[in-house]
């Protein structure tokens, strides 16, 4: 069982208050794309054994998207943070580092 | 003029606590950025109550408003003074980008009486209701069961859960079940 604290209204929500939104910090191609690109987009997703990022949604709650980081082996979350971003904040990034040492996800480290 | 009444008013059960539905409520949406100041200023002077604090319940005059996400507050307020109360927060929010609905018809209310209104919730919610951990003020939206609801605690023996009105007939047999008298369990009393 998962617990995320969502960063707007500060609950700490259990797993089945929230939906899973999928893997975190996509970038979007669309028409007129590169066709490589365009199926990365759509199709190729990181399957890591370890660190992993994510988007939840509070749907029971307050209703607004957020990312989490967490451990695909443990469940061990590190941390959550707002949706209005491109990469995770530093200081959760230095506590991953911390926990997880030469971990990396994507162009994360 | 005829009454207003609710589709289930007579619904009620005496279990180790009794679930009722609380009769028509008037329910204001304000969605915007009510956390600015200029936003906040012109809240006061139509409801006579500061912007509630995250999760909190603020009471004004004749209305009472709770936090439900960084920009979203519902108002809670008598059948009777709804018409007014949209005229007035229509009238000082003006032209910001704000939107104000009626949304007394979309939502029930439950009423829940009795020293155990922790237990009920508890068995339904995944929420930490221990004294102490959820306390009257706070408004907290969650799940009940398998249907999304809010509730917040009146007093220690009064609770109030909202849902939306087509899920009603679920949350109140979910309520009735949870109260049923020899299920109590005890723990916080």
């Amino acid at each position: 069982m998962l617990i995320f604290e969502c960063p707007y209204c500060g609950v700490h929500a259990e797993e089945s208050e929230l939906s899973p939104g999928g893997e975190a910090h996509l970038k979007r191609f669309g028409p007129g794309s590169d066709d490589a690109d365009f199926e990365s987009y759509l199709f190729i997703r990181e399957n890591p054994k370890g660190v992993h990022f994510e988007r939840w949604r509070h749907s029971n709650g307050c209703g607004k998207w957020f990312h989490a980081a967490r451990c695909t082996m443990t469940l061990e979350v590190f941390g959550t943070y707002v949706a209005q971003t491109f990469e995770p904040p530093q200081d959760l990034k230095e506590k991953i580092t911390a926990k997880r040492p030469g971990w990396s996800w994507r162009d994360f480290s | 003029m005829s009454d207003p009444v609710t589709a289930m008013e007579t619904l009620r059960f005496e279990g180790f606590v009794t679930v009722s539905q609380a009769g028509s409520l008037g329910m204001i949406t304000l969605r915007g950025d009510f956390g600015s100041k200029p936003f906040g200023t012109a809240l006061k002077k139509a409801l006579g109550l500061d912007p509630p604090q995250k999760r909190q319940i603020a009471h004004g005059n004749n209305s009472t408003a709770a936090w439900m996400s960084p920009d979203e507050l519902l108002i809670f307020c008598s059948w009777e003074d709804k018409a007014t109360l949209m005229t007035a927060l229509q009238k000082v929010i003006g032209k910001r980008h704000a939107m104000v609905i009626d949304v007394s018809d979309a939502r029930m209310t439950f009423t829940l009486t009795g020293s155990n209104v922790r237990e009920v919730i508890a068995k339904l919610a995944p929420v930490d209701l221990s004294p102490g951990s959820f306390e009257p003020g706070e408004l907290r939206r969650t799940r009940f069961g398998q249907i999304a609801a809010a509730f917040w605690l009146v007093s220690q023996d009064e609770a109030k859960v909202i849902c939306f009105r087509s899920v009603g007939d679920y949350m109140f047999k979910q309520l009735k079940a949870a109260s049923t008298p020899g299920s109590e369990l005890d723990i916080w009393t």
